[in-house]
């Protein structure tokens, strides 16, 4: 035994050595994909299907950006035309009143067209952001419950939240990207076309910002990528400061926690300050371009002018465009971002729509209806979560209508596995489960769900009001239904005296109530369901042995006129089931009731003399001792 | 503390005092609050806005030169060709120069503002860090988590953005118009009214849409979070929803969350769209305007082609603030709403914190005591907790048992001041827990909770939780104890092996006995068991009792528990009812009472027998 004991004093360090050595918060983050592919065909193909039912706005708003680019390229000509033909000192006016009504129309198309384009664009992304979480969410209703077993529900939650949003982006930006591009290349056609040389010379600035943004670009990516990184993992110390709240106060941890997450969220504003610094670098740049340009202009324009090759119009148009002219090239590269970050988004939520669905209704499937005979049969199953170590081996036994049936066994035994099958929340590997004689995989989910009541051991309730978690999905349940409900297992008592009664909105999944409290709940909601069987988990563990007595008589009445199939650890519920059946290691091996299974002198007959009021309470050396011993007999 | 660490820190401020300006100017407007924040960075908020002040200026003589340009060139017919080029020259390098200097100038202005932005926003978060860890139970009971996360990512992001985004666009804006206008009217006063004609609607349409658009703001983050707590329940009650058959339920919830959501997302896109789109229309009105009655001045001789083109020019330049008036308007809504949520938040009153002169809490005998205690949660009608009297000393494990609701958790509760007792008191040695301070009445009462919350770090990282100073032998003495010590081995790094959310998952027995580790690193005067051993099989248990009795001997032990055999060694047992105690003694006192506690116990099959003897059999 070492020498340190729990007895010495624990505070071996200077408590004002606010830097622990051990201490974090927040989680190191997961280097996530970025400098991905901008452009990912099978990611485009995939989101465009999204996109499709709102086509023809998409094209409209197409074509309203290519009004609107227009609009803008003609703006400045017509302002060059009506200075130079309009304008002529002491001339009339009929000219300038054309180029001023030309210039009235095209500002109204400018106007509809960018009313229109960004409204249907806006609607748009949001119909289609909105789309995919809910195909997403969908999904995730129907892929089978293996998957969701492993999958964390914050990893689901970034792909529903997070990567939607960044489609949205995507999506909103890319038709305006579109009008960028095309301005871009009006700008330079019209630049050409008014003087050839004078366009050239000023487009001669282009080649010189694309050189220093290849330059800028890679250690900007980074500097960008590194401020997104620390932002989201000072959130995620936040977050973790919120949902850990109560371990924190309790342990006494705020003081260390908050140096902790000082120098997080400086470290964060650091790396913001350095993605700021190389965005605005970019400024001055683009400023030095524009204004050679425009001295490009005046002088080498204005000697045309004197040499009577150039109008002043023109010089005042192309003066126009060189102001136009770095936006669209500015948008277009932080638009390559954006498709980067959508790529990944778009192949992330595409992984969560490719789930395979494993369990699906089988076309023509029977729907169950209450006049079944409410039967349960396990015929030869064999079933494993990995098909190499099966927890079912080669079970069979049957369930008569009406009759109650305990399932007992040590842990890791196989009763919840065989309990999850007869609502087929996974498939047999072989044989079958039938339910009122039909194979499960033969009849509708939804029909099966309602005719097989669940309870699971870990109760889970929902925001909501105490009546709405207890009614759940069976609508057509009254109040009254809901209290009788509630009655019968003995709820009634204590919901009465919640601040609300039946109204009192349950915070937090449920945190203003006791474990026992949202067990009970969770029995009346069984209840309510009212269905032919009934699968129950008994949860010893969550509901102390006075509220176990009054779930005990509601049982009884539950179980009246239904098949009850029960995964028992109480005594008391397993003496009074009308038959038990011994699961081990996934085999049964005995069954009957008890003073047959007392005979039999068995795994279960040697349990039961150990005087153990749950079964949950023998320690698992035990049953190992036991079992080794019986199979050595 | 080294020079470096010295200079990081005076770089970085006190965080203490960034708090302090936090809760500052508590009940007075947000945005004004947010201001004060800003200019907490006079420094950078002086260049800031002389910086946009500048750059405004230099953009303001851009229109100028280049008017001077058009004028040049249309003279230059009838003036000597050198002289001319020269002027040409001139103009052409002084507009070069200032599109420079606008560059540069403009290049402070954002990242001075995004600084200043950046620093309100990195005080902010150390302030709401802070308070969530400072609210109590009670609070956290009330609202939410979503959404507090949803005041402390989304909330304070539009806090942060309004000075750069809000403010200094403010003064970009006075100065543009402002200066714009005088240079504008004393040139031409008909031209300058009409090119400054649309200011005025535009300062009309965004004032009514900063009304919508906040309303608008509001109600969307809300029914964004109703969805967001639609998805997270339904994905982590998964099993439920199969076992119910709810899919079909579950999806009109989000469905019916979700179009109310997409409803106001809709509604503020069209709010938006429409009004810059109305704001830019009456940008080119004027425009059209100018050209109109400019064109006809140029006709008539009163101005020259090159003003003319300056009033254009000008207006171009304003177009793009004007558009960016919008997005002005929409950060002030944005500021003002979240300002509100998030100060509101940042306001809340601490029901639980030291009171002014608390002094440390000293232990010399170990003595608890429970004197006349009641306790009523916070608009409940019905007291939870009724005259609860009784005195534990060192060394004494007292059991307590009742049904759910009877208020046994709330009791174990009011020792380390989650809540407080809101009748009587509750004394360790003589001292009422409400006059000690806080850190050293937690750092003496371990309460080992039902629900455990793991962190995302090692395990070695989560047992040593509440004393991160621990050393390594005293951490796996802990997991000893708790009989966590031989998994934790069996895990790839062994203690270094990271759990949480995003790491390895573990049982819920194996979490419990991680939380009983973490309380058995502490040296506690008090140690509450919150019905923390449930699904802990009773060998294990049994296992971690033996190990952890042999350092009881200096600590008063609670035991709340349902399961009977863990109270079987308890030195007296409370059954509580309806927030009394109704019964005491002993395990076997109580049975010879033939009370309520005797009704439990027979209530099971058969009585639960001393584990220890049939541990003992071979």
């Amino acid at each position: 035994m070492s020498t340190a004991g729990l007895d010495e004093d624990p505070r071996i360090a200077d408590p004002d050595d606010q830097h622990p050595p051990r201490a974090t918060v927040g989680s190191a983050h997961i280097e996530e994909e970025v400098f991905g592919k901008a452009y990912d065909p099978r990611t485009v193909r995939r989101i465009w299907a999204f996109v499709h039912p709102y086509r023809l706005r998409i094209y409209l708003s197409v074509f309203a950006v290519l009004v609107f680019t227009a609009t803008q390229l003609a703006i400045p000509l017509i302002i060059g035309y009506a200075i130079d033909t309009g304008m002529a000192a002491g001339g009339d006016a009929t000219d300038l009143a054309w180029a001023v009504l030309a210039f009235a129309a095209m500002v109204s198309l400018n106007f509809i067209a960018s009313w229109v384009q960004e409204k249907q664009v806006g609607n748009v992304a949001e119909n289609v952001l909105f789309d995919m979480r809910r195909a997403m969410f969908k999904r995730l209703q129907e892929v089978s419950l293996s998957f969701m077993d492993k999958t964390e529900v914050g990893r689901l939650m970034s792909r529903l939240q997070g990567d939607v949003n960044s489609m949205q982006e995507f999506l909103e930006t890319s038709v305006v990207s579109i009008g960028d591009l095309v301005l871009l290349f009006g700008i330079v056609t019209v630049l050409l076309s008014l003087d050839w040389g004078l366009g050239l010379l000023t487009l001669a600035t282009m080649p010189a910002l694309f050189v220093v943004r290849i330059f800028w670009l890679p250690p900007a990516k980074r500097a960008f990528w590194a401020a997104h990184e620390t932002n989201s993992a000072t959130n995620g110390a936040m977050a973790e400061g919120i949902n850990g709240v109560r371990t924190i106060q309790n342990l006494d941890r705020q003081k260390v926690n908050f140096h902790l997450y000082d120098d997080k969220a400086w470290g964060n504003l650091k790396t913001q300050l350095t993605g700021s610094r190389y965005a605005q670098v970019m400024v001055p740049i683009v400023d030095t371009l524009t204004g050679i340009s425009m001295a490009t202009v005046i002088v080498v324009g204005g000697s045309l002018v004197l040499n009577g090759g150039l109008q002043v119009g023109v010089v005042v148009a192309f003066l126009f465009y060189i102001q136009r002219f770095f936006d669209p090239i500015r948008s277009l590269t932080m638009q390559y971002s954006i498709m980067q970050r959508a790529m990944t988004s778009g192949r992330r939520i595409t992984e969560v729509l490719d789930v395979p669905v494993t369990i699906a209704d089988r076309p023509g499937a029977i729907a169950l209806t209450r006049d079944m005979d409410g039967s349960v049969d396990f015929d030869d199953v064999v079933f494993g979560y990995n098909p190499k170590y099966p927890v079912l081996k080669n079970v069979s036994f049957h369930v008569n209508p009406g009759e109650t049936v305990a399932l007992i066994g040590p842990t890791g035994s196989g009763k919840t596995s065989a309990m999850a099958l007869v609502h087929r929340f996974y498939d047999v590997q072989s044989g079958a489960v039938r339910v009122g004689g039909h194979d499960v995989r033969d009849v509708a989910q939804e029909s099966l769900g309602q005719q097989v009541a669940m309870v699971l051991q870990e109760p889970f309730l929902f925001t909501g009001t105490v009546a709405e978690n207890i009614r759940y999905n069976k609508a057509g349940a009254t109040l009254e239904d809901v209290i009788a409900a509630a009655t019968a297992v003995g709820a009634h008592e204590f919901i009465t005296r919640l601040p609300d009664g039946y109204d009192t909105v349950l915070e937090q999944r449920g945190s203003n109530l006791s474990l026992g409290q949202r067990q009970l709940l969770s029995f009346a909601r069984a209840l309510v369901a009212d269905a032919k069987i009934l699968v129950l988990d008994e949860a010893t563990a969550n509901i102390d042995s006075y509220t176990e007595r009054q779930i005990q008589k509601a049982l009884e009445t539950l179980l009246d006129g239904r098949t009850g199939l029960v995964i028992a650890h109480r005594l008391a519920t397993i003496r009074g089931a009308d038959r038990i059946i011994v699961l081990q290691n996934g085999e049964l091996i005995e069954q009957g009731n008890h003073d047959q299974l007392m005979e039999r002198k068995g795994l279960y007959a040697r349990l039961y003399t150990m005087n153990y009021a749950s079964f949950d309470d023998i320690p698992d050396d035990l049953i190992n001792a036991v079992a080794a011993e019986k199979s050595g007999t | 503390m080294s020079i470096l660490t010295a200079g990081r820190r005076r770089s970085r401020g006190d965080a203490r005092a960034h708090v302090a300006a936090a809760h500052a100017g508590k009940g007075s407007s947000p945005l004004l609050r947010i201001t004060f924040l800003s200019l907490r960075h006079p420094v950078q908020v002086t260049i800031a806005v002389a910086a946009t002040m500048i750059a405004a200026l230099l953009q303001l003589l851009i229109p100028r030169l280049l008017g001077q340009a058009i004028d040049q060139a249309e003279n230059i017919v009838s003036v000597a060709s050198d002289t001319a080029h020269n002027g040409l020259w001139a103009t052409a390098l002084t507009l070069l120069a200032v599109s420079v200097a606008r560059g540069v100038f403009t290049l402070f202005q954002n990242y001075f503002a995004e600084s200043v932005g950046h620093h309100v926003g990195y005080e902010l978060r150390l302030a709401f860090y802070d308070k969530v860890q400072r609210l109590s139970y009670s609070y956290h009971d009330k609202v939410h988590s979503g959404d507090l996360i949803t005041v402390g990512l989304l909330d304070l992001d539009g806090i942060r953005m309004f000075f750069s985004t809000g403010l200094i666009r403010v003064v970009l804006l006075t100065v543009l118009i402002g200066v714009g206008a005088w240079m504008l009217l004393s040139t031409d006063v008909l031209l300058g009214l009409l090119a400054l004609s649309f200011v005025p609607f535009v300062a009309w349409r965004s004032s009514v849409a900063r009304l919508g658009l906040r309303k608008i703001w509001l109600d969307l983050q809300e029914k964004l979070s109703v969805l967001t707590r639609i998805m997270e329940e339904n994905l982590g009650g998964i099993r439920v929803v199969r076992a119910f058959s709810g899919q079909k339920h579950e999806l009109d919830k989000f469905d019916a969350a979700s179009a109310e959501a997409l409803r106001l997302a809709h509604r503020r896109t069209n709010t938006r769209v429409r009004n810059t789109s109305m704001m830019t229309f009456s940008f080119f009105a004027a425009m059209g305007l100018v050209l109109w009655f400019g064109g006809n001045k140029v006709i008539a001789g009163e101005i020259s082609v090159g003003t003319l083109a300056s009033f254009l020019t000008f207006m171009t330049i304003l177009q793009m603030p004007v558009r960016q008036l919008g997005l002005m308007v929409n950060s002030f809504a944005r500021a003002s709403t979240c300002g509100n949520r998030f100060f509101a938040f940042i306001d809340a009153p601490v029901e639980i914190e030291d009171r002014p002169g608390a002094r440390e809490l000293v232990i010399t005998e170990g003595t608890l005591e429970f004197d006349g205690v009641g306790f009523t949660y916070d608009g409940a009608s019905q007291p939870t907790l009724r005259d609860i009297s009784f005195t534990a000393r060192a060394g004494e494990t007292i059991g307590i048992v009742g049904a759910p609701g009877s208020g046994k958790s709330t009791l174990a509760h009011l020792i380390p001041r989650f809540y407080d007792a809101t009748t009587g008191s509750v004394r360790i040695d003589g001292q009422d827990v409400r006059d000690v301070t806080l850190q050293s009445l937690r750092s003496k009462v371990a309460v080992v909770q039902q629900d455990t919350f793991l962190f995302t770090t090692s395990i070695e990282n989560n047992i040593a939780y509440g004393n991160p100073w621990a050393k390594e032998t005293r951490i796996e003495k802990a997991a000893e104890s708790a009989q966590l010590h031989n998994y934790i081995m069996g895990l790839p790094a062994e203690y270094d092996t990271v759990v949480g959310e995003r790491g390895v998952s573990l049982s819920g027995g194996q979490r419990q006995r991680l939380s009983i580790a973490r309380s058995l690193v502490l040296k506690p005067a008090v140690m509450v068991f919150d019905d923390s051993t449930a699904a802990i099989d009773a060998g294990t248990e049994h296992r971690i009792r033996s190990a952890i009795r042999r350092y009881a001997a200096n600590r008063v032990t609670i035991i709340i528990s349902h399961r009977l055999s863990s109270l079987l060694h308890a030195d007296r047992i409370l059954f509580i009812e309806d927030g009394a105690i109704i019964e005491q003694g002993t395990h076997a006192d109580l049975l010879a009472l033939g009370g309520r506690y005797k009704a439990l116990h027979d209530l099971q099959t058969r009585p639960v027998e001393d584990i220890d003897a049939l541990e003992a059999r071979p």
